[in-house]
């Protein structure tokens, strides 16, 4: 089944190159914008970072990623329809351009930015790989998983991660290697491997998918960084530029304390910070081909950084994850976004 | 005069009415076509990934892997290549065809001998059998024996132990691993030795039979000489064989032989399906066979099992053959769902990880289906040749 789909993929990105010329010719923009709504490729169901609910309505903090963009485009939260893709799908669907974003908890690195013909463009979750353990295996430290079989899955840097490691400390694993992660957690519980590995944010929605999700504890040692964020394709400077100052206009949001809650009321704020930011002031819309009020746009129906990761990941939600890394700079985190001006 | 004569002859049709120059004029044509499209659609590609900035060739196959497989019969770890990868995938997948085939054969021969037989509990059995499995689609059957059976093996700490030398769990059925020693030569010497004795025998009692009609106990004989003779060469040289035995050490057994879980649930899935099709072909074999013929063999006093063996079975291969083909190449191609339950096959391991490590969707695709193409291909050339040998000899 998996292999039809992968060759289908291999044949959409032949016969996207037959026609690729023809639609070279127009910008991503103008295309989403003939279409009507933003193509974006998600996962196919990871809690907290994009799963459909019981009436087929997606959300997430790389849901939400999508919606920002369609939402600086179309001024309209809705305008925008995923298209699920396993981790050996998703690269083959953004070049064939079959998507035109990709947001779907993929790690930065060299070769996937240099080889691929794609573009990270920031990132809006920055994790790291660690391991999820069955409490009865008497573990409590990532060193002493000599031996042990280990559930992943294909097609993701974790592989690779996961080798690493075990190669510099000497030690022996097995790895079983399946294709969802749903196959992987039910390989996990039904007992064929001692350990999951994953990045620490999916352990924690893999957890909580468990039968039982107190009989198994995640290991505290991070074995990788992980810096996830939205993918485009090469070749378009401007729909990158779209898609890495959406994700900017809301990180500045939430250090400049605009809210969906009171953006109306930042309207009228004296701040040139907050003005350029909502466009009451400059244009900074027209420098992207947007609107000049799209920073409001995005604000008011989507919301800031931190009410994205607050409402999908937060400590509130079933995930429980503290920001840690994800704080704003000016909190003792990592997210940081250059300036809007 | 030779001259007059070619000249006397009716001008031909001039070239554009004439039938073989037209049809030679479309087949350059239609070939031009089909070789133009494909040059296209190649060039297209290449040029357009680069455009896009994707890396096109064959150069990541000499690249550091960096990931590791659980089951490899060729020598592997993260530091090989890529290209390396290819050939554990390619090994793994053939192991799993190959043990298919034979299983899958040998139940299928069995079961559609059954479907025939008079015995009417047996027969029904059979039926059962190979309408139940046959309907239900191979992917489920993988999960079921892939979970279901799983989730009922103990877990390693709590394996089934027989005799401290064999172990089953749910990790996999542990076996003992036999490391030959020095002067394990002698054996092999024997096991040769006994097979040349067999086929000799083999020869000289067929002779005997056809000149004399005694017939000569080989079968017995034969076994009695594999079972001995590679026994006694063993004593001989000092028994030349140790046993490793797998040993529980920290999370699981380690040492000796072992059996992934995925790559049983994968063989005894696509073996029973792929019996339940060859069962049907075998009994559509058996019935062309003309009722006549299984009377005469009767009539000459041959009791039931030589009727089918060397009257019935022989023709009714002639019908079996070509099917049976395409049995064996439905089994090859299917053990590619081995992905679903994580066994490292070829598209598991080349066409799932080491194409999103590289990212070189075209080649990676493109190798894996040349890959099936040629076993396929090579399945059919073998089954064509044997279908010819057995096929009937028009004299």
């Amino acid at each position: 089944m998996k292999k039809t789909k992968s060759i289908a993929l291999g044949m959409a990105l032949t016969v996207g190159a037959f026609t690729a010329t023809g639609a070279m010719a127009a910008t991503t923009l103008e295309n989403v914008k003939d279409k009507g709504h933003l193509q974006c490729g998600v996962t196919s169901g990871l809690p907290g970072f994009s799963q459909p609910d019981e009436e087929g309505n997606w959300t997430g903090i790389d849901v939400d990623t999508c919606r920002a963009v369609a939402t600086a485009i179309f001024g309209d939260s809705k305008s925008v329809e995923f298209t699920p893709l396993t981790a050996k799908e998703r690269f083959t669907a953004l070049q064939s351009g079959e998507i035109d974003m990709l947001s779907r908890n993929t790690t930065w690195t060299l070769t996937r930015d240099a080889s691929l013909g794609l573009n990270f463009a920031g990132v809006n979750y920055y994790d790291g790989q660690g391991f999820l353990i069955n409490k009865g295996i008497g573990v409590d430290d990532a060193t002493q998983l000599d031996g042990a079989t280990i559930c992943i899955q294909s097609g993701t840097t974790t592989e690779l991660n996961l080798s690493d490691y075990f190669r510099a400390k000497g030690m022996e694993f097995k790895p079983i290697v399946f294709d969802t992660s749903e196959q992987t957690v039910q390989g996990f519980s039904a007992g064929r491997c001692d350990v999951l590995t994953s990045d620490r944010s999916q352990l924690a929605a893999l957890r909580s998918k468990l039968a039982d999700p107190s009989s198994a504890k995640i290991l505290p040692n991070t074995i990788s960084k992980e810096p996830l964020g939205p993918v485009v394709r090469q070749g378009d400077d401007q729909w990158f530029n779209i898609v890495k100052w959406v994700l900017s206009v809301q990180i500045n949001a939430e250090e400049l304390g605009v809210t969906s809650a009171n953006v109306d009321d930042m309207l009228k704020s004296d701040n040139p910070n907050i003005q350029r930011l909502l466009g009451t002031e400059g244009d900074m819309g027209a420098k992207l081909g947007l609107q000049h009020d799209f920073g409001y746009e995005v604000i008011k129906h989507v919301g800031n950084y931190g009410e994205m990761y607050d409402r999908n990941v937060g400590p509130d939600t079933p995930l429980g994850l503290d920001r840690g890394l994800n704080a704003l700079w000016t909190e003792g985190g990592i997210m940081y976004a250059p300036p809007v001006r | 005069m030779k001259k007059q004569t070619i000249d006397s002859r009716p001008a031909g049709p001039k070239p554009w009415y004439d039938p073989r120059v037209r049809s030679l004029f479309f087949q350059v044509v239609a070939i031009t076509l089909v070789f133009w499209g494909g040059w296209t659609l190649v060039d297209n590609t290449l040029s357009n990934m680069e455009s896009r900035g994707i890396s096109t060739g064959f150069g990541f196959l000499e690249e550091s892997a960096g990931f590791g497989i659980i089951m490899h019969l060729v020598p592997y770890d993260a530091t090989m290549s890529y290209g390396r990868t290819f050939w554990v995938g390619l090994t793994n997948t053939l192991l799993v065809s190959a043990m298919g085939v034979v299983a899958a054969t040998i139940l299928g021969f069995v079961l559609g001998i059954a479907r025939l037989s008079s015995n009417w509990l047996v027969a029904k059995i059979s039926l059962a059998y190979i309408e139940v499995i046959r309907n239900i689609p191979l992917l489920l059957q993988i999960f079921f024996w892939y979970f279901a059976v799983l989730s009922n093996l103990p877990s390693p700490r709590q394996s089934v132990d027989v005799g401290g030398t064999l172990f089953l769990n749910n990790r996999g059925l542990y076996l003992p691993e036999p490391l030959t020693q020095d002067g394990f030569g002698l054996v092999w010497g024997g096991v040769l030795a006994a097979i040349a004795a067999v086929i000799g025998i083999r020869l000289w009692a067929k002779k005997r039979q056809l000149a004399t009609g005694q017939i000569f106990p080989t079968f017995k004989v034969g076994v009695a000489i594999l079972v001995l003779v590679p026994i006694i060469s063993y004593l001989v040289a000092g028994r030349p064989l140790e046993w490793e035995i797998p040993a529980l050490k920290g999370f699981n057994f380690g040492g000796g032989i072992t059996i992934i879980p995925e790559l049983a649930a994968l063989w005894i899935a696509l073996s029973l399906y792929t019996a339940s099709f060859i069962a049907e072909i075998v009994r559509s074999g058996i019935l062309s066979v003309s009722k006549g013929q299984t009377e005469a063999s009767k009539a000459l006093g041959l009791p039931h099992g030589l009727t089918l063996r060397l009257v019935v079975i022989p023709q009714a291969m002639r019908v079996i053959i070509p099917p049976l083909t395409s049995q064996y190449l439905n089994l090859v191609k299917n053990s590619s769902l081995a992905t679903a339950i994580g066994y490292p096959d070829l598209v598991a391991v080349f066409m799932g990880t080491t194409l999103n490590q590289t990212g070189q969707a075209v080649e990676v695709v493109a190798m894996t289906m040349a890959v099936y193409l040629t076993i396929s291909l090579l399945i059919s050339l073998f089954m064509n040749i044997y279908n010819r040998a057995v096929a009937i000899k028009e004299r």
